[in-house]
């Protein structure tokens, strides 16, 4: 067990902040023992997992493994599931986020996510992305708001495209730019985390290139987790990657290892291709 | 009585058709079935069509002119200064001849010939109703035989019951577009006639209502006035009220029950609501007489006004109170159409539920919303009882909740209930204000209904 | 590796202008304020909500309690007892009132002022005669026996017995004379006036005396009506489902039938009473009041609803089972008669519960087809003048007599009782045969 999990061996760097940081940067998120109900049916079995600052995680895996579930638990979107239950620790910054000190709102305010299908809300795209801003009040007054809109719009590489019809309504963009569109909604909240399930699995390669792209731009001001189904889109915006497999956490290392050198059989079985 | 006679006898015959049908099939290849084309209860079935179905036009075509035909050969027996006159002097006798023949005494006409006339008629209906039985009981006799004629191992007897079947499917479904159809012409025939002696601008733009006619029609004086602004003005008046009180609270009860209740409180209260739903206006009309009426009267004497006993408030409020489950359902239908895409949206940029709800969740469910109220101020509209029972028959013209005021529809019904003079203008604005009701209930419907279907389709 | 490495630790490095701010926006004290607010909002809109829901329990509750209130006390009626003996004579005139009035007297053998002997004379109620009448018929041996029975009080007296009237307001006010009340008072003390089960309420038809009023005749009437209804919708709503669903191409007209349907469903009801009038009391001289009408503007009415549930039950039954039959060489008719149909038959069965239940309650047409009239023999055949329940309801509302308003709740109840039967057989069938594809 312990050499199939690595990380368990290691020293848990929000322990010791600064210590690894040639290694490893600073751990933004830690995941300890994280186990999932739905009703009587468990989802995720005891998962171990650090997520560091300013870096992309990629978590792969065959579909059911229990990775869209442990995305949902990082801002605890699971809440709004009808049954559903989380035991184990996740921090933020050190804070449980199950804790009875953190607000879920303000949780997911500094923990944002973009999801499978591009949901634009049926407003404008100026209202699209200046939601978040307004509801938290991140803005005081109408100036403020144009400019977070338009900063949003220009880190999500969708400015240009849109700077002349933000009145229209968002659902009225393509399917690639309504996923932009999405994520520039997240980011105009100024989360320090953002989480992304399968964002492109609804997009065409062209689409596909412009989000990968601007994932990895991104990662400059946010720490990314994101889900994905295609192996190839892992190793190119990631810099680790973590195996889910039956709801289990297989192994975490980083994205060239997990390719190059796997430690436990299923990863590899996966990563060439003999099931999933 | 000829009826049920006749209803068994074709039965009889049916159920007979069908077993010398199946038997004879079965014997017509020497009790090889597969020989045949189709299975001998289809042969069954075949015979058993050949017996009926022929007498049962029959039936039908002689049940919907025999009336009339009667009536006319009664009336031609009559001398003509009582057949000829205006069209009212003549349904009247119509109506006096009918009333008698049915031993209703109507105390109105009592001419010796009149009488003598409704005898005839009886006379002739009876004799109609035997001849009918003979007729039909031969023809279904006759067809039994030519059906059983036909059987053979080469009958193709399933494709041909196949193509019965599917003629009558067509007309079945058909009757819904009759159903349609029965109701304009109706309505307009009638309101035709009340616009060719109530002008349709007076009546639509006239201010007083008063539909007291003179019962004779050689009586001097009263005229009757048919102006409906006070009616269209009441169920104006009434209908708002019961929006006030069934928009908010039906929508707030459904987006409770479809965000905020657990499964298990959704459980018992859907069908709690459906009760509410279930329960027939008659009694809601009750209640707004017996309880919300008195209630809303010392309510609003306790604050020192003058309120009616007979309150478009109490009427209006319990009118709400009935449609609430009404919107509720609607509403909650659309609410869940929604995409939990969207929500998850919402919910993952840090909004709280409500914030959910108010800003994302409404404004995407608003055109199924606005559907549901549309087809809600319809229901609200076209319903009766509750005003006929508790908000009275004055015909105010008034904007104040307080005061009685009546309805499109409870005009409707008071003019027909009870004796009616046929041809009447007081009996033939009712069905002028039919007219109105249905044009306007179906302009609202048919908006209400379109947006429904697109709006479903955006979102499937 | 190490390139990655290097990448990183440049990226950690970001501009701290653009990112420091807004985060600690998000953690800042007008942050947490404003959430305060936010969840506050929340519970508000929570409340409202559960207002909402309680709101309209509430008027359900209110409803059904005051019904009920107004109507328990209907199941019982006040009889009085009576030694009365049958002069042959009186039974050969068919004199029945005497022997009953005598009966009475000798309970009040101090009463013998003519004034004091109609007050008397009213506690009785004005059908007690023909209970009698009735018992004799019944049983000729009883003429010149003497026999101990109970016979109706008068509604007055019912009334009193059941606390209706204030016996401490004046008489002026009370509606009911000292007398009377004396009276009612004595025999109460003497046990000759007790409340028994009211079962007149279900047998009578209607009558103008509150006492001797029932709804046996609105309820044969309603079941008439509704055989009717259900002959006629059922078969051709199933019908016409099949073929929408089953068999017609999807072109204009069936668009149009379609929409037609929809439409049909949310047309105003009192409007089928117009077309029950026009077409089959004016066109077709049908009788009024006949259940046989009736039943015909029921059934056009609850059509469309049968149509709608039935479709909706049809398209519930999945594609592979048509493909299925249709496999093994049964022709479409087949198919559908022998799979769909019967795969489809509870939710049908459901839509129909709903639709009668619902043609049972109606009202506002069938008053315009003459089904309102005051009718006392219970009717025995479809073309018989009827009324119908709810319509009965409708009637006695009306009437005055605070008896009246008691019987109209206990109707109001029984309709309520059938209603609550039928949708809850309706619910039932819908969870048995709950199939999940």
């Amino acid at each position: 067990m312990s050499i199939q999990n690595p990380l368990k061996l290691r020293p848990r760097a929000e322990d010791r902040p600064g210590q690894r940081a040639g290694a490893a940067l600073p751990n933004k998120m830690t995941a300890r023992g994280v186990t999932v109900f739905y009703g009587a049916k468990q989802a995720l079995k005891g998962i171990d997992l650090d997520i560091q600052e300013n870096r992309v995680l990629a978590l792969i895996g065959p579909s059911g493994c229990g990775k869209s579930t442990f995305l949902r638990c990082l801002n605890r979107m699971n809440d709004t599931i009808e049954g559903c239950r989380v035991e184990g620790r996740i921090a933020l910054d050190g804070e449980d986020v199950y804790g009875k000190a953190v607000d879920a709102v303000q949780l997911r305010a500094r923990v944002g996510m973009v999801f499978q299908k591009p949901n634009p809300f049926p407003k404008s795209i100026y209202d699209n992305v200046s939601y978040g801003p307004r509801i938290h009040g991140l803005a005081s007054g109408r100036d403020e708001l144009d400019e977070v809109v338009q900063t949003s719009l220009k880190r999500a590489g969708l400015w240009g495209e849109v700077k002349d019809r933000l009145r229209e309504p968002g659902t009225s963009l393509s399917g690639g730019q309504q996923q932009r569109l999405c994520i520039a909604r997240a980011i105009a909240v100024s989360p320090e985390v953002i989480l992304m399930d399968e964002p492109c699995s609804a997009l065409d390669p062209i689409a596909t290139a412009h989000i990968e792209e601007l994932i990895d731009e991104l990662r400059a001001n946010y720490t990314i987790v994101i889900v994905t189904h295609n192996m190839q889109q892992a190793a190119r915006v990631s810099q680790r990657t973590a195996f889910f497999h039956l709801g289990e956490m297989v192994e975490c290392d980083d994205t060239e290892d997990i390719f190059t050198n796997p430690r436990d059989e299923r990863t590899q079985g996966y990563i060439t291709g003999r099931y999933g | 009585m000829q009826l049920t006679l006749l209803a068994l006898i074709l039965a009889l015959l049916t159920l007979i058709g069908f077993m010398i049908g199946r038997s004879r099939a079965a014997a017509s290849v020497g009790g090889r079935v597969a020989e045949l084309h189709s299975v001998p209860s289809y042969h069954g079935v075949y015979v058993a069509l050949w017996a009926g179905l022929p007498a049962l036009l029959l039936f039908v075509a002689w049940t919907a002119s025999e009336g009339w035909l009667a009536m006319q050969l009664v009336l031609s027996a009559l001398p003509e200064r009582l057949t000829t006159g205006d069209g009212q002097s003549v349904a009247l006798l119509k109506a006096d001849i009918l009333n008698l023949a049915h031993g209703i005494s109507t105390g109105r006409n009592s001419d010796p010939l009149v009488v003598e006339a409704a005898r005839r008629y009886a006379g002739f209906r009876d004799l109609a109703g035997w001849s009918l039985l003979a007729v039909g009981a031969s023809l279904a006799v006759a067809g039994l035989a030519w059906g059983r004629h036909r059987i053979g191992p080469d009958l193709r007897a399933r494709p041909a019951v196949e193509r019965v079947v599917r003629v009558a499917l067509v007309v079945c479904s058909l009757v819904a577009i009759l159903t349609t159809v029965g109701i304009v012409l109706s309505l307009l025939f009638e309101a035709l006639r009340f616009f060719s002696v109530v002008s349709p601008l007076d009546f639509l733009f006239g201010t007083h209502w008063s539909p007291q006619m003179a019962m004779r029609a050689d009586q001097v004086g009263s005229s009757g006035s048919f102006g409906a602004i006070p009616l269209f003005a009441g169920t104006l008046l009434i209908t708002v009220i019961a929006m006030a009180v069934a928009v908010p609270v039906g929508l707030m009860a459904a987006i409770y029950m479809s965000e905020y209740a657990g499964r298990g409180v959704r459980t018992w209260l859907k069908p709690a609501l459906e009760i509410l739903a279930g329960i027939p206006t008659v009694v809601y009309g009750f209640f707004a007489a017996l309880t919300m009426a008195p209630f809303v009267r010392s309510v609003g004497e306790g604050l020192g006004l003058d309120v009616s006993s007979e309150s478009a408030l109490a009427a209006g409020i319990v009118m709400g109170v009935m449609i609430i489950p009404f919107v509720s359902s609607l509403s909650d239908d659309v609410i869940n159409a929604v995409p939990q895409s969207l929500r998850d949206g919402s919910y993952g940029l840090g909004a709280t539920k409500s914030e959910t709800i108010r800003q994302v969740v409404l404004p995407a469910a608003l055109p199924g919303i606005v559907a549901a109220v549309m087809l809600a101020v319809s229901r609200a509209i076209g319903e009766t009882m509750i005003v006929t029972m508790a908000s009275g028959l004055t015909a105010n013209l008034t904007a104040n909740p307080l005061q009685a005021v009546t309805t499109v529809t409870t005009q409707i019904a008071t003019l027909l209930v009870g004796d009616q003079e046929f041809d009447s203008p007081k009996t033939l604005s009712a069905f002028g204000l039919g007219l109105v009701l249905f044009l306007v209930t179906l302009c609202l419907n048919m908006v209400a209904l379109r947006v429904v279907r697109t709006y479903r389709e955006k979102y499937d | 590796m190490t390139d990655l490495v290097e990448r990183d630790a440049a990226a950690v490095t970001p501009s701290p202008a653009s990112t420091t701010p807004p985060k600690s926006r998000l953690r800042s004290e007008a942050f947490a304020r404003r959430l305060r607010a936010r969840h506050a909002a929340e519970r508000r809109f929570r409340l409202a909500g559960a207002a909402a829901v309680a709101l309209a329990a509430l008027m359900l509750v209110l409803l059904l309690g005051s019904i009920v209130a107004k109507g328990a006390s209907a199941f019982l009626e006040a009889r009085i007892r009576l030694e009365v003996t049958l002069d042959p004579a009186d039974v050969a005139d068919r004199n029945y009132a005497a022997p009953l009035r005598r009966a009475l007297y000798a309970q009040f053998p101090q009463v013998t002022d003519r004034a004091g002997r109609r007050v008397l004379n009213d506690l009785l109620s004005s059908g007690a005669p023909y209970e009698l009448e009735a018992m004799v018929a019944k049983n000729p041996a009883l003429a010149g026996t003497t026999q101990t029975i109970w016979v109706r009080a008068d509604d007055q007296i019912d009334q009193l017995v059941k606390g209706g009237y204030r016996r401490d307001l004046p008489e002026s006010e009370r509606g009911l004379s000292d007398a009377k009340v004396a009276a009612a008072d004595a025999l109460l003390a003497s046990g000759a006036l007790a409340q028994g089960f009211n079962t007149t309420l279900f047998t009578a038809g209607d009558s103008r005396e509150p006492e001797q009023a029932g709804i046996g005749g609105a309820i044969v009437g309603s079941l008439l009506t509704l055989l009717v209804t259900m002959a006629l919708s059922v078969p051709t709503g199933i019908a016409a489902a099949v073929y929408l669903e089953e068999f017609a191409p999807k072109n204009r007209w069936t668009d149009l039938i379609e929409v037609n349907i929809n439409n049909l469903a949310a047309v105003p009801s009192i409007i089928f009473g117009l077309l029950g009038l026009a077409v089959f009391l004016g066109f077709f001289g049908m009788p009024r009041s006949a259940p046989l009408v009736g039943g015909l503007v029921m059934a056009l009415m609850t059509l469309p609803v049968i149509i709608i549930a039935s479709r909706v039950a049809l398209k519930a039954v999945p594609p592979s089972i048509r493909q299925a039959a249709l496999g093994i060489g049964a022709s479409p008719l087949q198919t559908v008669l022998h799979h769909v149909l019967p795969l489809a038959m509870p939710g049908i069965l459901t839509g129909t519960i709903i639709g009668m239940a619902r043609a049972l309650g109606e009202t506002a047409p069938l008053l315009l087809i003459g089904m309102v009239a005051f009718i006392v023999d219970v009717p025995h055949g479809l073309t018989d003048s009827a009324t119908v329940l709810p319509v009965q309801i409708y009637m006695w509302a009306d009437s005055p007599e605070r008896a009246f308003t008691e019987r109209t709740s206990a109707a109001i109840l029984i309709l309520l009782g059938v209603l609550i039967l039928l949708n809850g057989a309706a619910v039932i069938l819908r969870k048995i045969f709950e199939r999940r594809w």
